[in-house]
């Protein structure tokens, strides 16, 4: 399941990175490249917290 | 995360080691620092820094060479004089300066050290403020606004400073956690926003953005009204920003848990992504909103950030201001916690929101940063000095090291009077030479730990000498 979340995170991020640069590059328009962040920010929002406090609360019960 | 964990520790409510040397077992390793300082320096701030550099026509490349020097000299200031001091003594500044100058004396540091904490807090609260007024159509504080403009502004920051507030009373734990998850992210939104921002200007390759940022980026030539940076400017004031934490030594309370006095150095990675990359990105940003706002005095990071990334660059202001914001409350609330050590911290923390909240009303905090933050560090700054001179140079001039602790005295005069010479002889230089105030730390550091060191000689000279 972490795993998942991990990939789905990272896909979160690719989608806040990848777009403004195929814009840069004119490959899309600037309003698509705010609707593929928009869908970035609510993934990684939606699935980051659950697998880094996770690794955090882990660490902190460890010591 | 492990540099989560370290700065909750660092700033939890039941301080571990707030008198006592941290001991070995609890040293952190070097990528806990890494970490921490990547996700401190990469703030709300941020949004505002870069494009004031825009505004006071700061050349481009004047900009990227200042840049680089500025942050190279604050590395090795954290490098050199904060880490070898931090792992030497593994003490908390707070009670490192209690051993030097005397328990009273460190009040009045918290108390001027909390109001500070709480301005700061009130830039990032009015800087959120910003994105949040985006879909009320809320009037934006223009350049040269110093008070509150419009009730819309002063109703949006009461709201921000509420929330923000009420979640810094409920703990730092759930904030610290939230920001932990955003950092990641907020570093690629300045990035991101960056290269959205350029095809703006008309930027599609590495050659044309060489050419944007002399010529309608960074064109030398400053906003109506505002003063010029010049190369020395940009140099000073990223080596002195951080000047509390550095020679001021406030990270000395960080540090102590540092595993080698070198981890000081890994601040590289806090200036070279918040105080380079983000600096520039949000200077990019504030020239699309120039270009697309032509005339418009308007200063506002939220709308700035809106037009470049859409929702994802509002967001990204808002949660940046936030999660600076809440810490940095919570830190003024633990600094007036040592003052009022039997008042409950959820009314010192209401009492610290209460103010950080009236302070970020005023856009002056927002327009007059690069000030304030130059202030900031000069006014702790001399205490750092004075520490420095305790520890390196009472053996060598022949005075009492850690003067208030080894006579037993909870009032000493020589730090204290140190610190507000330097600050008054600072003034003059301003006031009678022009001296601007990001230069003036640079000479009030000679000043403070000369006038530490004669006056640790006059008050309490070396035990040896006193038995003779």
């Amino acid at each position: 399941m972490k795993t998942i979340l991990k990939i789905a995170s990272y896909i979160g991020l690719v989608l806040t990175i990848i777009p403004p640069i195929l814009f840069f590059k004119s490959y899309i328009t600037l309003d698509s490249s705010h609707l593929y962040m928009t869908i970035g920010m609510l993934i990684w929002f939606g699935t980051a917290p659950f697998w880094i406090n996770k690794k955090t609360d882990e660490s902190s019960s460890e010591s | 995360m492990k540099d989560q964990k370290l700065f909750k520790k660092i700033v939890s409510q039941n301080n571990e080691y707030e008198r006592t040397p941290v001991p070995d077992n609890q040293l952190k390793s070097g990528k806990s620092f890494l970490g921490m300082y990547a996700g401190e320096h990469t703030a709300g701030t941020e949004f505002v820094i870069g494009p004031l550099f825009v505004a006071h026509g700061v050349a481009a490349t004047d900009l990227v060479l200042g840049l680089l020097i500025g942050n190279l000299l604050a590395v090795l200031s954290w490098g050199f004089l904060t880490g070898p001091i931090a792992t030497s003594k593994r003490m908390t500044l707070y009670y490192q300066l209690e051993r030097i100058t005397g328990k009273s004396v460190v009040n009045l540091y918290n108390l001027i050290n909390a109001l500070m904490f709480c301005f700061l807090a009130g830039s990032m609260i009015a800087v959120s403020a910003t994105a949040v007024g985006i879909p009320f159509n809320l009037a934006m504080p223009e350049l040269t606004d110093w008070y509150p403009k419009t009730a819309g502004w002063i109703v949006a920051v009461m709201i921000m400073g509420t929330v923000i507030t009420l979640i810094a009373i409920r703990g730092y734990n759930q904030v610290a956690k939230f920001a932990n998850v955003m950092a990641p992210w907020m570093i690629l939104i300045f990035v991101s926003a960056a290269f959205a921002a350029l095809p703006q200007l008309g930027v599609h390759t590495l050659d044309g953005f060489i050419v944007a940022a002399k010529e309608v980026i960074w064109t030398g030539v400053p906003l109506p009204g505002i003063s010029k940076f010049t190369i020395w400017h940009v140099i000073f004031f990223c080596w002195f920003c951080n000047m509390a934490m550095h020679i001021g030594m406030s990270d000395l309370t960080i540090l102590r848990y540092a595993k080698s006095w070198k981890y000081g150095f890994l601040s590289f990675a806090g200036m070279y992504i918040g105080h380079f990359v983000a600096w520039i990105a949000s200077g990019i940003l504030y020239a699309v909103f120039l270009q697309n706002n032509v005339n418009s005095n308007e200063f506002a990071p939220g709308p700035i950030a809106y037009q470049a990334a859409g929702i994802a660059g509002a967001v990204c202001v808002v949660v940046a201001g936030w999660t600076t914001a809440n810490p940095t409350i919570y830190r003024a609330g633990l600094a007036l916690q040592g003052i009022f050590p039997q008042t409950k911290t959820w009314k010192i923390t209401a009492i610290v929101g209460g103010i950080t909240s009236l302070a970020a009303c005023f856009p002056a905090l927002v327009m007059k940063l690069l000030d304030f933050v130059a202030l900031y560090g000069l006014i702790l700054m001399p205490m750092g000095a004075v520490i420095f001179a305790d520890f390196y140079f009472a053996d060598k001039f022949g005075f009492q090291q850690e003067q208030a602790l080894n006579n037993k005295k909870t009032f000493t005069w020589p730090a204290l009077s140190a610190w507000l010479l330097t600050l008054f002889v600072c003034w003059l230089l301003n006031y009678f030479y022009g001296l601007e105030l990001f230069f003036l730390g640079l000479p009030g550091w000679f000043v403070a730990v000369t006038l530490f060191v004669v006056f640790s000689k006059i008050k309490f000279p070396a035990l040896k000498t006193k038995l003779a």
